[in-house]
């Protein structure tokens, strides 16, 4: 840890904590900015896959030679092709028993619809259309297992040897039985949430060549430059031979964690020698990338006469789809978030995780902490109704406060604004809208909800950042984060130019190279800016003090006598500007730059039962509320009006901020209402985008933020993570309001037609 | 024509520039701006016209380049979003989306920009809601739409057409 407490306690900042228009925003704007699919290079291949149109087979045979006879094919790789086609899982599974690998091209077995056989490498996407065809895998079909309930069943079809139970974790705190036996309430429901796809609109995209010394580069559109070490492992070569170069990405929400272009253009590189782009489509990327786990969500909940919690009794099953990836990650969010911002001295969660032939579940913005946000809403509703108690005020009774322990163990250490978030919420959302005709009802609702961010405590996180003065008084930061679009390069510069007292514009970034900028970790788990966002702010006061110290050599003044100010140092003779203070420096043996790591709080990992002082670093409340209009006819759900407030700390950009929330919203709002992958049998029928439902402009409603500054994240300046946390509370918060205005609440997401129908029928308000 | 599989002399005026270049029948717009003429602010997000990230205004209008062929648009003018700004300064739209925080990715961006500018040259009256029609064929994930909606409307407040 190498934060200090005096910038952290600065109250008055220039630079951060202001609204700035973005730094990347600028060259975006003018079209200029090269994502990693505007990159094309003299002599390059192009790489296409050739996937398994169904989900369950034994291979029996492969055949490329007619493929390989099309002008402009060059190769053809399966996995015997491939150095190490094992690509090793990294992630928590179950006590004493080994996680299956996932790989590169299937050899013997395919487990789902679009699992990745052969690679075809040509001299145009033509021949790669014309090749593909004609590439010849003989399939034999083997029993499916698509549901994952049924997937637990004794006698089920195996998606690998040995069971399909990938991953369980349990809560054990208190005492359940005796809190249920001896509570005037208790009240149960079921909730189901469906599995749903990223859909950012830049697709999984690369480009890769060799360079002179013998290291293959990769320039992708990916969140995790650190897959460097993978992929070398795939090819065959050390570390140190590959280099992954991440530029601004066109969105990534997780889907661009696990590694998706980057394997394939490595060997195609290695096998030609040649550079080699390979761009997905958005047919490819729907039909077999990883994608949100479904979940189904048993609970139990017990009460005491006034509303407050006394026990919860809570069972979660997910669906990992066919291969590990980071299902078992998520089902520990799931289940380390499963009561909510709320205490609850006796809590009994057993949550597990299914193989399936569906596509595999992965990482997603909200991680398994926005599953359950649908349930333990509902359940604190119910919980209110039966004491006869107000929804809201039940609320506040309940909300954690410092000190309280989650379910999970850990202690909350900063401030729990979830009450002001509600006040905040409550207050903007505004008078309540008249239906726009006697068969449209219209309801409020309201949720809440907590997110960790930061990675869990036993990955040991670190992040790197290197700050440094040009000899004309330019600074320079490099960090090794991915901009996924949310800003992080921005900020960062934000965070420089504040400590080192420059304006933005003479604050250049170097970003996203994992050979030429200080490792930083991956742009997940809402951790860049607390990670990162705190090395800069280290090693850019790291620097600030060798500045004031080379112009205490030069000038024999004491460093307490100076100062770093706008423009260079501020002494008794004058200020002496940033040039010439890096001339100082250079003559008297101080050094103009300064790398620091910082370190998250680690912990000792769990296994199963989740128990522990140190899970995550901190955590990001908030609340949401929404009027919304059923047609009570057709079962439509439209949102009319949204506000949104969670306390982010402190803003490091507000705009940021505000696009953070407003743009998790809308892919909540989403979630809640319309998008859903259909599987059947396994077989992925979501195959095109206009199958895809995702909001429009013209379906989403006005939606207002409101930005609370509690002051006590645990990032720079005293900021929490905002990434994710914003997308948890919306299908509850909409659930909420289609009861409010039918009288009975849909449990099941997407909240179809149908669904909102049967609401309207048991509410009686029609 | 060239013969062979059916490929097409195309000239277009990019962004006031003639460009010409050889289009096979079945090469969308979007891939021949990319390849050809090196526009690489098209971008491409789905291949299909749903998307709305490829739109470009083919003789005024909003069409995506997707579904255009190359050899369709033989003698338009195209402008895409790199017509905008004039040299380093925003074009006064892109300034509103800009100042607004309304470009995140910036992946839809560059479509959103021509539907928006297709928007307030048409002397429509401007408001929320005709933006929010307006611009339903750009999908975009990252803002919300509302910071997109607010900077099109007072682009419009402040009698921008582009």
């Amino acid at each position: 840890m190498t934060e200090t407490l005096s910038s952290r306690t600065a109250s008055t900042t220039r630079v951060v904590n202001q609204a700035v228009p973005r730094r990347d925003s600028h060259e975006k704007l003018r079209g200029r900015t090269r994502y990693a699919g505007d990159v094309d290079i003299a002599g390059q291949l192009h790489a296409r896959l050739v996937r398994s149109p169904v989900p369950s087979a034994r291979i029996v045979a492969r055949d490329a030679s007619a493929a390989l006879q099309v002008p402009g094919v060059v190769a053809v790789l399966f996995g015997e092709d491939v150095p190490n086609n094992e690509i090793p899982t990294n992630t928590a599974g179950i006590k004493g028993r080994p996680l299956p690998p996932s790989w590169v091209l299937a050899v013997e077995r395919v487990r789902y619809h679009g699992e990745p056989v052969a690679l075809i490498v040509a001299e145009s996407p033509r021949a790669l259309a014309a090749a593909e065809a004609l590439v010849e895998v003989e399939y034999d079909v083997l029993p499916v297992v698509s549901d994952p309930e049924r997937a637990l069943e004794p006698g089920s079809p195996e998606v690998h040897e040995g069971g399909n139970l990938l991953s369980q974790w349990r809560i054990d705190r208190g005492d359940v039985d005796r809190a249920f036996a001896e509570a005037p309430i208790v009240v149960e429901g079921s909730y189901e949430a469906q599995v749903v796809d990223h859909a950012y609109l830049e697709l999984e995209t690369g480009i890769g060549w060799l360079d002179d010394e013998g290291v293959i580069n990769i320039k992708a559109s990916t969140q995790e430059i650190e897959h460097y070490r993978r992929i070398a492992h795939i090819v065959g070569l050390p570390d140190s031979k590959v280099r992954v170069q991440a530029p601004y990405l066109g969105g990534g929400f997780g889907g661009k964690e696990d590694m998706t272009v980057e394997p394939y253009i490595a060997l195609a590189v290695q096998r030609t020698g040649r550079p080699v782009k390979m761009v997905w489509s958005r047919q490819e990327s729907l039909t077999a990338r990883a994608k949100r786990h479904p979940v189904r969500m048993r609970y139990r909940t017990a009460a005491a006469a006034d509303g407050t919690l006394l026990a919860h009794d809570i069972e979660i099953v997910s669906d990992a789809g066919a291969y590990p990836l980071l299902s078992g990650f998520v089902l520990l969010y799931i289940t380390l978030n499963a009561a909510g911002p709320y205490r609850c001295d006796n809590v009994r969660v057993h949550s597990r995780a299914a193989y399936t032939n569906n596509t595999p579940g992965s990482a997603f913005r909200g991680f398994g902490g926005m599953q359950p946000v649908l349930a333990y809403e509902a359940q604190i509703d119910r919980v209110a109704d039966a004491a006869g108690r107000d929804r809201v005020e039940v609320r506040k009774a309940n909300a954690f406060v410092v000190g309280d322990r989650i379910p999970a163990g850990q202690r909350i250490e900063t401030a729990v604004w979830l009450p002001q978030c509600i006040d905040a919420v409550l207050e903007a959302i505004g008078p309540r809208p008249e239906p726009s005709s006697p068969e449209h009802r219209v309801g409020l609702g309201l949720a809440c909800n907590v997110q960790p961010y930061g990675r869990v405590a036993w990955m040991n996180d670190s992040a790197s950042a290197w700050v440094g003065c040009e000899r004309d008084g330019g600074v320079v930061v490099r960090c090794g984060v991915p901009d996924v679009g949310g800003g992080q390069v921005s900020s960062l510069a934000q965070i420089a130019a504040e400590v080192l007292h420059v304006p933005m514009d003479s604050v250049t970034v170097h970003f996203g190279d994992s050979a030429r900028t200080p490792l930083a970790g991956r742009t997940t788990a809402t951790r860049q800016l607390y990670m990162s966002g705190n090395a800069v702010l280290s090693a850019a006061e790291e620097l600030r003090g060798q500045l004031l110290e080379g112009v205490a050599q030069v000038t024999g003044q004491p460093v307490s006598e100076l100062t770093l100010t706008e423009g260079g140092v501020l002494t008794p003779g004058g200020v002496v500007p940033l040039a010439e203070v890096v001339a100082m420096c250079l003559a008297s043996g101080v050094a103009i730059n300064a790398m620091r790591t910082y370190f998250a709080p680690t912990g000792e990992p769990v296994t199963e039962l989740v128990d522990s002082e140190r899970i995550v670093p901190d955590f990001t409340f908030g609340a949401h509320a929404a009027y919304v209009e059923v047609d009570t006819r057709t079962g439509q759900v439209r949102p009319l009006r949204y506000v949104a407030a969670h306390d982010v700390g402190r803003a490091i950009n507000p705009l940021s901020v505000r696009g953070q929330i407003q743009g998790a919203v809308v892919q909540g709002i989403g979630y809640a209402l319309t998008e859903r992958i259909v599987y059947d049998e396994g077989v992925n029928l979501t195959g095109a985008f206009y199958q895809y439902a995702i909001p429009t402009a013209a379906d989403c409603p006005e939606i207002e933020v409101a930005i609370l500054e509690s002051g006590e994240g645990v990032g720079p300046f005293h900021a929490r993570g905002i990434g994710e946390p914003p997308i948890g509370p919306c299908a509850a918060t909409l659930a909420s309001a289609v009861e409010d205005a039918v009288g009975a609440r849909p449990a099941t997401l997407p909240m179809l037609a149908e669904t909102v129908l049967a609401c309207v029928d048991q509410g009686g308000r029609a | 024509m060239t013969g062979g599989m059916g490929t097409a002399e195309t000239t277009i005026t990019l962004n006031g520039a003639k460009v010409t270049g050889q289009a096979p029948a079945d090469t969308t717009l979007v891939r021949w701006l990319r390849e050809q003429a090196h526009a690489y602010e098209v971008k491409e997000g789905c291949n299909e016209g749903t998307c709305g990230t490829c739109t470009v205004l083919v003789d005024g209008r909003a069409a995506t380049g997707c579904t255009t062929l190359a050899v369709q648009v033989d003698g338009a003018t195209v402008e895409t979003s790199a017509s905008l700004a004039d040299g380093e300064e925003l074009s006064p739209l892109q300034a509103k989306i800009w100042e607004n925080g309304a470009a995140q990715c910036g992946f839809c961006t560059q479509g959103m920009l021509m539907s928006a500018v297709e928007l307030l040259r048409s002397g429509v009256e401007v408001t929320p809601a005709v933006v929010r029609e307006h611009l339903h064929g750009n999908l975009c994930r990252c803002t919300g739409y509302q910071a997109i909606v607010d900077a099109v409307v007072d682009a419009a407040a402040e009698g921008a057409t582009r």
